[in-house]
C-alpha cells in the first residue's frame, strides 16, 4: 500500500527501491537487449527480489526477460557473463551481497579480464546488483564488499546513497560497456531503513537523467574537515556534520558515489581547503578502500594535510547479530562527532 | 558411418587433426629448447574431438575452450600464423600477447579466449547460448571441457541453467581420463561422466573420442537438436592425452600397459588407416597433406619470430572498453 500512495505522489519522492525499479523499467523499454536474471526477481505473488526492486516488472516484461533463476549464484554470474559477451545486456541479482563469494571466479577471472584476454576485441556489459550491509541478519546477510571489487582491474564499482543517484547511476550502469558492481545498501532501499531514522528517499525528475560515473558529490559545504563516506555512512557524516556545527566545526561531506572510478580530484580540492580527511565506511577497517583513498590522499596532498587521514570503519570481526553488538560494530555519527573534534584538537 | 559422408569431408578431417597434431608437436619441441616462453598444454590424442565437433559448426557458432586448446582454436578457424604468434607472444597474436597459450581463442571466428579455471567456460557457453536464444539467432554454443570440470560447481549449476530453458548449447567433455596426475576413478563414482546429463534432464552421450567420424555424427545430432531448440546435450567423449598434463610431465603415475593400449586407439593413425583400406585416401595424397602442413608450420614460426613484441606499456591497455 505504501508503494502506491508514493506513485500518487505529485512530488515524485520515490524510495531506492523504486528509483531502482523505474531505471530498470526505462532502460528495458528503451533497449531490448536489456533483461534481469536472478533468484525470485519475477515470480508470479512472489516479492521482486529480496528487496522488491524488480516487483511488478515481469507483468510488463515477461519471464523472458525476468528472468528467474535457480539458487545458483556462480550459474547467474556466468551466464550474464555470457550473454554480455554475445550482445545481450543483463542485470543481475543476488539477493544478498554476501551470496556473491560463490560468484567470485565468474566475476573476477571472466568478467573482469576476457576484454584483457582478447586484446580489446570483447566487451563484457552487465550488471552486478549486490546488496549489502548490516540490517540485524547475523554475519552472513550483512557484509560490505566493494572493497573486493575495487581490487580488482575491470570492474567498476558504484555505491548510491539516495534514490536520485541510484537511478542516474543504475541508467548510466546499464549503458556501460564495462562489467559493473553495483552496490546497493539494504537500510537505503526503504521503510525498514527509516525505521531506523535512516531516509534515503528523494525527489526523482519525471524526466530522463543519467549520471556519470567519476563524480563526486559534495553533499554539504565545510571548512574544518573533510569527511568521505559512502552509501548509509553517508547518513551518518551528515548528521555528525550537523552535530559539529552546533560546536562550531564546520565539515564538508562528499560522497564519491563511485569507487571506481573514483572522483579523486574533488576530494583533494576539499582536502586542500580544509587540510584533514576522515574516511567513513561500513566495511572492516583492514584493507577496506579507505586505506586505499587515506593513501593516495597522502601521496598526492602531504603538504596540505595538517593531521593524519583518519579512518573509520567497522572492527574487523564478522558482523554479529545482537542489535546492540551490531549497533557498535556499525561507524555510526557519534564515532564521527568524536573523530572529527579529536583531529581538530577539540575533545 | 564413413559412407555417409563426402570423400572430401573425411579427408579434410583426417587433414585437420593431422594438422593440430603436427603443429603441437612442433611447438613442443620449440618449447623444450626455450624459444617459446611460458607453459603449454598438449592435447595429441584428443584431435578428433576438437574436429569431429567443430566440422559441424559455422563462424558465428561460439565455442570457449580450456588451457589446453590449441586443438579447438585451430579446428575453429584461429589461423595459426596468428596462434603461433601468440605462443611466442608477439603483438600480432589472436590475443596480441595477453593470452598465451591457456587463453588463444580469436572471437572473430567465433572463439573467446580460452577459459583455463577448471570449468569456468561452462556458465559462459549457456550464456552465450541464453543471448542466441533471447536475440532469435540460429546459433550454437559449445563448450569443451575436461573430465575434471564435471566435478566442478561451475558444471552443475550451469548445465543445470542450460536445461531448464532449452538453450542452444553442447557440453562436451573430453574425458582424458586424467586431472592433473590424478586418475578419474579416483574422484568419480560413476563410470560415465554423460551419466550425469540425466540428473539435469537431458540426453547425455558417450562416444568414443578417438574415432572422429563419431564425434562429428554426435556432435552433429546434438546440434541439430540445439539448433531446433530442443536444448542442450552432454557429450562424452572418451579419450586420452598422449602427452600427459603439461610439457614437463614424466607421467609416472600412469600405467605403461594403459599408455600402450590407448597408444593403439591414437584418431590419427586409425583414420589414415581406414582412409587408405578404403582407397579414399592414396599414400601419395597422404604424403602430399603432410608437406602441406609442415610448409604451413614452418611459415607460422617464421611469421611469428619476425613479428614484433608487444610493448611493454601495452600491458596497460584493454582494461575498460
Amino acid at each position: 500500500m505504501y508503494l502506491l500512495k508514493v506513485k500518487e505522489n505529485k512530488l515524485r519522492n520515490l524510495t531506492v527501491a523504486e528509483a531502482l525499479r523505474e531505471a530498470i523499467r526505462e532502460e528495458m523499454r528503451r533497449d531490448e537487449s536489456v533483461f534481469c536474471i536472478g533468484e525470485d526477481i519475477g515470480i508470479k505473488g512472489g516479492w521482486g527480489g529480496a528487496f522488491t526492486v524488480t516487483l511488478g516488472l515481469s507483468e510488463e516484461f515477461g519471464h523472458e526477460r525476468i528472468l528467474d533463476t535457480p539458487i545458483s549464484e556462480l550459474g547467474i554470474a556466468g551466464i550474464a557473463v555470457g550473454a554480455a559477451l554475445a550482445g545481450m545486456r543483463p542485470i543481475a541479482d543476488v539477493e544478498y551481497g554476501d551470496f556473491i563469494f560463490l560468484a567470485m571466479d565468474q566475476l573476477i577471472n571472466n568478467a573482469a579480464k576476457l576484454r584483457y584476454m582478447s586484446a580489446g576485441k570483447l566487451k563484457v556489459p552487465m550488471v552486478m546488483r549486490i546488496p549489502v550491509g548490516a540490517s540485524g541478519r547475523g554475519a552472513q546477510h550483512a557484509q560490505s564488499l566493494e572493497s573486493y571489487f575495487v581490487h580488482v582491474p575491470g570492474l567498476k564499482v558504484v555505491c548510491p546513497s539516495n534514490a536520485y543517484d541510484a537511478k542516474g547511476l543504475l541508467k548510466t550502469a546499464i549503458r556501460d560497456d564495462n562489467p559493473v558492481m553495483f552496490f546497493e545498501h539494504k537500510l537505503l532501499y526503504g521503510a525498514k531503513g527509516r525505521r531506523e531514522g535512516i531516509d534515503a528517499r528523494g525527489e526523482v525528475p519525471e524526466e530522463e537523467y543519467l549520471l556519470p560515473f567519476g563524480v563526486a558529490e559534495i553533499k554539504r559545504e565545510g571548512e574544518d574537515v573533510t569527511v568521505v563516506a559512502t552509501l548509509r555512512m553517508v547518513y551518518a557524516a551528515l548528521s555528525a556534520a550537523e552535530e559539529l556545527e552546533k560546536r562550531g566545526i564546520s565539515v564538508e561531506v562528499i560522497d564519491p558515489r563511485t569507487l571506481t572510478p573514483l572522483d579523486l580530484e574533488t576530494i583533494l580540492k576539499s582536502v586542500h581547503k580544509t587540510n584533514r580527511l576522515i574516511i567513513v565506511h561500513e566495511d572492516n577497517l583492514t584493507g577496506g578502500w579507505g586505506a586505499e583513498l587515506a593513501t593516495r590522499v597522502t601521496s598526492e596532498a602531504f603538504d596540505w594535510l595538517d593531521v593524519p587521514v583518519t579512518r573509520i570503519a567497522a572492527p574487523d570481526t564478522p558482523v554479529p547479530f545482537a542489535p546492540i553488538m551490531e549497533n557498535y560494530f556499525v561507524p555510526n555519527s557519534e564515532d564521527i562527532v568524536r573523530t572529527a573534534a579529536s583531529v581538530l584538537g577539540k575533545s | 558411418m564413413e559412407k555417409r559422408l563426402p570423400r572430401e569431408k573425411l579427408i579434410e578431417m583426417y587433414r585437420k587433426m593431422l594438422r593440430i597434431r603436427h603443429f603441437e608437436d612442433r611447438i613442443y619441441r620449440l618449447f623444450l629448447s626455450g624459444t617459446m616462453p611460458g607453459t603449454i598444454h598438449l592435447s595429441q590424442g584428443q584431435e578428433a574431438i576438437a574436429v569431429g565437433v567443430c566440422a559441424n559448426l559455422s563462424k558465428d557458432d561460439i565455442i570457449t575452450g580450456t588451457h589446453r586448446s590449441h586443438g579447438e582454436a585451430l579446428a575453429k578457424g584461429v589461423s595459426m600464423k596468428s596462434l603461433m604468434a601468440e605462443l611466442f607472444a608477439r603483438s600480432n597474436g589472436c590475443c596480441k600477447g595477453k593470452g598465451g597459450s591457456m587463453h588463444v581463442g580469436d572471437i572473430d571466428v567465433g572463439m573467446l579466449p580460452a577459459i583455463a579455471i577448471v570449468g569456468g567456460g561452462i556458465p559462459v557457453a549457456t550464456g552465450i547460448a541464453l543471448a542466441f536464444k533471447m536475440k532469435r539467432l540460429d546459433r550454437v554454443a559449445v563448450s569443451f571441457f575436461g573430465d575434471g570440470a564435471s566435478n566442478e560447481g561451475a558444471f552443475h549449476e550451469a548445465i543445470n541453467m542450460g536445461a531448464i530453458w532449452d538453450l542452444p548449447v553442447i557440453y562436451v567433455c573430453e574425458n582424458n581420463l586424467y586431472g592433473a596426475s590424478t586418475h578419474v576413478s579416483k574422484v568419480m563414482k560413476l563410470k560415465d561422466i554423460a551419466n550425469r546429463a540425466f540428473s539435469y534432464g537431458i540426453p547425455g552421450v558417450v562416444v568414443d573420442g578417438n574415432d572422429v567420424v563419431a564425434v562429428y555424427e554426435v556432435a552433429r545430432k546434438a546440434i541439430d537438436r540445439a539448433r531446433k531448440g530442443e536444448g542442450p546435450t552432454l557429450i562424452e567423449c572418451k579419450t586420452y592425452h598422449i602427452g600427459g598434463h603439461s610439457r614437463s610431465d614424466p607421467r609416472q603415475y600412469r600405467d605403461k600397459e594403459e599408455e600402450k593400449r590407448w597408444l593403439a586407439k591414437d584418431p590419427i593413425p586409425r583414420m589414415k588407416k581406414k582412409l587408405i583400406a578404403t582407397n579414399i585416401l592414396s599414400s601419395e595424397k597422404s604424403e602430399n597433406i603432410e608437406a602441406a602442413i609442415e610448409k604451413e608450420i614452418d611459415e607460422a614460426i617464421k611469421f611469428a619470430q619476425s613479428s614484433p613484441s608487444p610493448k611493454p606499456e601495452d600491458a596497460l591497455r584493454d582494461v575498460f572498453a
